[in-house]
């Protein structure tokens, strides 16, 4: 087979035009290499810009006691010390700085009366954290780091997905991908790789996701060799929307319970009293989530079962204010007016606090050359991400990989692209064009499929039956994918796209279950109605997952243990 | 269970038809769950820009029943049901395929804008009436729909010499930025041909984000470039006070 492709060459290639993505691109841009971004999506459109809540910076502009120290024992004490401590102290030292670079860069915040950037108080934060703008933070945040990259200078091929990276030896080569216009094929020669590729949502039926969110990056690293880490910690985002059914899961920020919501059942109980009475609704996001799960099951859940969350006792205009997409959101697409009377929200599938295995200081992975950065890359974060921590940890760790990839790429000499993996790959994609429709499946089927699978048995309540039950579905779903009929031409066919993101949505899919099944604990995001506690001997251990030949692997690695200091900081709530 | 009729443009570069299609109806269904249900159960290759669904990432605009719109915020319940919904791509832009449009000159037009060019040694201080403005302008979630609408572009295909809507509104949004130093008001008379927006507002009308594109980004850059290139009684002043042109 003769395949036909174009050739790009350069020293950076970076997989996702995020936030992470893209300050990994500025920060690549700065050392001198040759950088070139790659996006499913057009510039400009990945799912940073859903994010509304704000950026956790400990800049003390509100709280004057705010500092490192606090940010990073919130983190810590969020993930419920499974987090990798040297990136959750590297993560609260930056992010002040990085905060300021956006604002030098064009950014335009809400301010204080001060003139400082303003900050707000969310879930888990001791203090008032996050830098903000109305509920748009993410895309004030993306299209900032866009400003800049264009005036950088930096190659962004848009609408091209790559299906697998290539390697030359143990070391990464490049990556095979193709343009999602034409379906034409591309080859990117590079000498370091930075995965960006965000989270896995849309391996469930319900989540706050965009459509890009397929696991990409994560099953392209472990396809190539690199080890995947806390695959268990899904976050459930306690509100999401729940009426009417096409806009199940669209997220209701956490910032409308920073700017005082209320959450209460349908007997009008705020509920939140009985699960934690200290930070009621500011609790963190497990713990919401399953407080509202656990009203619905008990039969205290709204009409569309869900609970009330309420902000009507604020003035309209400081709610038309401070959170404008939430309202226009909930009065164009459920005809609800949020300043007159209460949403229903019900959890979403929202975040993955696991991913791709790093290292703290240089978002390596374990195989050279390939780093990763923001929700593709697992350890800030642990058992529980606070609100706010993941814009700010695109920032800091989009840069660290960025600066760490060029630095990476000055050692390699040559990469050299085998053709045989080209070829290989190249037959791979095209093979669901060759079934035909009686004898094949559809892709669409098959996904809507591994969501049910996925969202009933691997939900925010698990237990031995049902992650039992979810691997043999999904070797019968692997089966029923390696059987994809697609009509059509290549020509902009999102059947095929889908054909392709299958493929990592099953990949991940399987190390969630995987790791939920080992994980005899509840701990954070992961519940375990079977083992209900957290168990110590579970605490000091985090699962890793890698591949070996067709067979998935898991195995546990020891928590690394933090340095005196930090300990004691954390000491009075282990 | 009741069902929609919707016609929807299939097609490429070289031209293309509308085919027929029946959906059936869920409460609060919007046009772009109807796309998807099209594309999961009879024409799988239905060529679809989305990503969000929520209205925040501009992705899916299209031209529904002949209004450009965002397909993931156009509910059914508010169309005519009576009547086969129309779904064309945006007309502005030469289609890819079916209701995907090439919006790659946007992005080109966006690299002449000179960035955020703040002051060296400035004082990183704003105050939150100072940035009201500026901020409306950011909003924007580039979903081209205001340039799409746009006679100036739309019928009279201006693109070598019109920015569009959206751009005045980048610009707008750089020249209001209490710390930005640069002008580019000379731009926005010669390459963005501001000149040529007559003020029709249809632009305003279509933004899904609402921002008064017309009234506080378009008029407001206008005044500017007469003041600094039309006003013979400004421009004597500046001469006898001898202050620089910028």
């Amino acid at each position: 087979m003769n395949t036909e492709y174009e050739t790009h060459d350069c020293d950076v290639l970076i997989i996702g035009a995020g936030g992470a993505g893209l300050r990994a691109a500025l920060g690549a841009l700065a050392q001198g290499a040759k950088v070139g971004v790659v996006c499913k999506s057009l510039l400009g459109k990945a799912h940073t810009v859903m994010a509304e809540g704000g950026i956790a910076a400990a800049m003390a502009n509100v709280d004057s006691a705010d500092n490192w120290r606090t940010h990073f024992r919130d983190t810590m004490r969020g993930g419920k010390f499974l987090n990798n401590w040297r990136m959750a102290q590297i993560h609260a030292q930056e992010a002040p700085d990085r905060v300021r670079e956006l604002e030098q860069w064009g950014a335009l915040f809400d301010r204080t009366k001060d003139g400082e950037i303003l900050q707000r108080a969310f879930g888990g934060h001791t203090f008032r954290r996050l830098c903000h703008v109305g509920d748009r933070t993410g895309l004030e945040m993306i299209r900032t780091l866009q400003d800049r990259g264009v005036q950088m200078g930096i190659d962004v091929f848009m609408e091209c997905t790559v299906s697998r990276l290539l390697k030359d030896g143990d070391r990464i080569a490049g990556a095979f991908g193709y343009w999602r216009e034409q379906g034409r094929f591309v080859v990117f020669r590079a000498k370091s790789i930075v995965m960006a590729t965000g989270g896995i949502g849309k391996a469930y039926k319900i989540t706050s996701n965009s459509w890009e969110y397929t696991g990409d990056g994560m099953a392209l690293a472990y396809g190539a060799g690199a080890e995947l880490l806390d695959m268990e910690f899904v976050q459930f985002h306690p509100t999401g929307m729940v009426w009417p059914p096409g806009v199940q899961g669209l997220l209701v920020t956490e910032a409308v319970r920073g700017e005082g919501g209320i959450l209460r059942n349908k007997l009008g109980e705020r509920f939140m009293e009985k699960y934690d009475p200290k930070r009621m609704e500011l609790s963190t996001r497990d713990v919401v989530a399953r407080s509202i799960y656990t009203e619905v099951r008990e039969g205290r859940g709204t009409e569309h079962g869900g609970a009330f969350l309420d902000i009507s006792q604020k003035p309209a205009d400081y709610v038309k204010k401070k959170l404008p997409s939430m309202y226009h959101q909930f009065k164009e697409l459920a005809d609800v007016d949020i300043t007159k009377g209460p949403m229903e929200v019900g959890p979403t599938c929202h975040y993955m606090m696991g991913g791709i295995r790093v290292e703290g200081e240089t978002t390596q992975s374990t195989v050279p050359g390939l780093f990763a950065a923001g929700e593709a890359a697992a350890g800030l974060h642990g058992a529980n991400r606070l609100g706010g921590n993941s814009l700010s940890d695109l920032l800091v760790f989009g840069r660290r990989a960025g600066i760490a990839a060029a630095d990476h790429a000055k050692t390699v000499q040559t990469t050299t692209i085998d053709p045989r993996q080209v070829e290989d790959a190249a037959r791979e994609i095209l093979t669901p064009f060759e079934r035909n429709k009686e004898d094949g499946e559809n892709p669409y089927t098959v996904h809507r499929d591994l969501q049910d699978v996925m969202q009933n048995l691997v939900g925010i309540f698990r237990n031995r039956e049902d992650l039992t039950r979810a691997l043999d579905e999904l070797e019968k779903l692997k089966v029923r994918a390696g059987r994809l009929s697609v009509e059509g031409s290549r020509m902009f066919n999102p059947g095929w796209h889908l054909a392709q993101d299958l493929k990592s949505m099953l990949i991940v899919s399987e190390a969630v279950t995987r790791s939920a099944l080992a994980r005899e604990e509840s701990r954070g995001a992961h519940s375990r109605i079977d083992y209900p506690n957290l168990d110590t001997t579970w605490g000091t251990k985090n699962n890793v997952i890698e591949r070996d030949g067709n067979a998935m692997r898991l195995r546990q690695t020891a928590v690394a243990e933090m340095p005196g200091e930090l300990k004691q900081l954390v000491a009075d709530e282990k | 269970m009741a069902e929609a009729t919707f016609e929807v443009f299939r097609g490429d570069r070289d031209g293309g038809q509308a085919t027929t299609y029946r959906v059936p109806i869920a409460p609060g269904m919007v046009v772009l769950d109807a796309l998807h249900h099209i594309q999961a159960h009879q024409a799988p290759d239905l060529a679809v820009r989305w990503n969000c669904k929520a209205g925040k990432c501009g992705s899916c605009s299209a031209e529904v029943n002949g209004r450009p719109r965002l397909t993931c915020k156009t509910r059914m319940d508010a169309l005519p049901l009576d009547k086969p919904i129309t779904v064309q791509p945006m007309k502005s832009f030469p289609v890819i395929k079916d209701l995907v449009t090439d919006v790659s000159w946007n992005y080109r037009v966006n690299k002449k804008i000179p960035p955020f060019t703040p002051r060296p040694g400035v004082k990183w201080k704003m105050y939150q009436e100072d940035v009201d403005r500026g901020q409306e302008f950011r909003k924007c979630i580039e979903c081209f729909l205001c340039q799409n609408v746009c006679h100036v572009l739309r019928e009279h295909e201006k693109m070598e010499q019109f920015g569009g809507p959206r751009f005045f509104v980048r610009v707008a949004g750089l020249e209001m930025h209490p710390l930005d130093a640069i002008s580019r008001t000379g731009m926005l008379k010669d390459e963005l041909g501001i000149g040529l927006c007559n003020i029709t507002k249809c632009c305003t009308e279509v933004c899904p984000e609402e921002i008064h594109i017309t009234d506080n980004a378009i008029i407001p850059l206008k005044e500017r470039v007469v003041d600094e290139f039309y006003d013979p009684l400004l421009m004597l002043v500046r001469k006898i006070r001898g202050a620089e042109q910028v």
